[in-house]
């Protein structure tokens, strides 16, 4: 099988293949993480407030989300948005969205329920006597927050947040379904043209995994940097 | 100092933690507040600086109404000392940063000052070497010291104290009552939940015995040792002593 083995092939693609492929995935990954950091903190505090409605909206959200597969997420939003927008804005025919932003719109949302889960965890995993002992002080609430439990449930959560951005990296390879040229979908493109399977799939399989792995070690070493002696 | 009067609280409609507690503690008066597990002695003491929150009756510290909606209770608070059971340092600061935070968030004292008050109360509680290191890296005895010395970085009026010595090791017991007798011994206002007898009977002034959520005994040391009226009492005080 490697006798014909043709390196020549990713050489000729690598510009392709990086400065359109990766620099869309990078950039969707980036985009994707923080929204969802930013959506996900808010549906975090949503389920944490003392608020029964708010924390029931949240929790349905986040189970609505973790329940489906992504790939049918991404596709049917793509398909369904521009209906949805042309009902809304009462157009004559379907809004157009455009698969980057459908596709962005879609990871944000579904980044965002696990992102809420992971930051919610790290926050209720701060014992109660922590909180309690810096209202004793005279912290108000606020300051508690910020000076007590967030530092610490911050430091709890960040390796996690990290390692399912990692996560997400891989996932957004999913945006396939919507023939997008992201780093896999580019590789796919060459490998069809020049009917070169093995390579191109080979390689994007070896860059992947490349890149998650040194992430994933980054996030290590990151882990041990920031943990709270116990 | 404290007033507490006719205080009652229901977990829920069915369950009362407290019921109808008065007593109170005057200036300079160390009172120790013992009873079985369960009786309510530690959902006093949170009621008085409003950590934990009671359905009826009053308690006002040095003239300041606790329950009033209308109090700031963060600056009520940081007049007020306690130390909890399980210590409670922040695991993520130095134990000198355990000193400051409040000092400085709070009070608003410079870094400077409040690092030097901060070093005066780790040599009073003899941890002045240990400034440097992290919580975890103490023993439990020592971390419950640095907890009372953290309370009186703030210079309170009254000290708290949650059943200290009861999360530790039997040999670290008294190098934390060693700081406490002295604290009172110093004329501290002093309100102790514990089942150290020995440090009931050194400094306490009054003793107050509590058995399902209700004050049953409420006297002088001397009379409550010499002779607790209560049966209650007596079963406990020979369950706790008899050893």
């Amino acid at each position: 099988m490697l006798s014909n083995f043709d390196f020549d092939v990713i050489r000729r693609a690598l510009p392709y293949l990086f400065y359109e492929g990766m620099t869309f995935t990078l950039t969707l990954t980036a985009l994707a993480a923080l929204g969802g950091l930013i959506f996900g903190t808010a549906l975090a505090l949503m389920r944490l407030s003392g608020y029964k409605l708010l924390g029931r909206i949240a929790g349905l959200y986040v189970d609505f989300m973790r329940s489906l597969p992504l790939v049918l997420v991404i596709f049917w939003f793509y398909f369904l948005v521009p209906y949805i927008g042309q009902w809304v804005t009462g157009a004559s025919r379907p809004i157009s969205v455009g698969a980057f932003a459908s596709s962005l719109i879609t990871f944000i949302m579904f980044e965002a329920a696990y992102f809420s889960e992971i930051m919610r965890a790290g926050i209720q995993s701060i014992s109660r006597g922590q909180p309690a002992a810096a209202s004793a002080l005279g912290l108000t609430y606020a300051q508690s927050m910020r000076y007590v439990v967030l530092p610490q449930a911050f430091r709890n959560m960040l390796p996690v947040l990290i390692t399912q951005t990692i996560v997400l990296f891989q996932d957004t390879s999913l945006v396939y379904v919507l023939s997008i040229t992201d780093f896999l979908g580019a590789a796919s493109k060459v490998a069809q043209r020049d009917g070169r399977l093995v390579e191109m799939y080979l390689f994007a399989a070896v860059v992947y995994f490349t890149i998650s792995c040194i992430a994933s070690f980054g996030v290590r070493r990151l882990q041990a940097r920031i943990a709270i002696i116990r | 100092m404290i007033e507490i009067s006719h205080v009652n609280k229901w977990y829920s409609p069915t369950f009362q933690v407290l019921t109808d507690c008065t007593t109170s503690v005057t200036k300079g008066e160390v009172v120790v507040v013992c009873g079985p597990s369960g009786s309510g002695k530690s959902t006093l003491i949170k009621c008085v600086n409003a950590l934990e929150p009671f359905q009826s009756g009053d308690i006002s510290v040095d003239g300041t109404k606790v329950n009033d909606p209308k109090t700031n209770l963060p600056k009520l608070r940081s007049r007020v000392g306690m130390v909890f059971q399980h210590f409670e340092l922040f695991p993520h600061l130095k134990i000198i940063d355990n000193l400051c935070l409040a000092q400085q968030k709070v009070l608003g004292r410079s870094h400077d000052k409040a690092e030097t008050k901060g070093m005066q109360l780790l040599e009073r509680v003899g941890l002045k070497e240990h400034a440097q290191k992290f919580p975890a890296q103490l023993s439990g005895g020592q971390q419950q010291r640095v907890a009372i010395a953290r309370a009186l970085a703030m210079d309170p009026i009254v000290m708290l104290f949650d059943e200290p010595t009861s999360a530790l090791d039997p040999e670290m017991v008294s190098e934390v009552l060693d700081v406490m007798v002295d604290l009172a011994r110093e004329g501290m206002t002093m309100m102790v939940v514990t089942h150290e007898m020995g440090f009931a009977r050194k400094v306490a002034n009054r003793v107050i015995f509590m058995d399902r959520g209700e004050i049953v005994e409420d006297a002088p040391k001397d009379d409550f040792f010499g002779k607790p009226r209560s049966d209650r009492a007596q079963k406990f005080l020979s369950k706790i002593l008899s050893h």
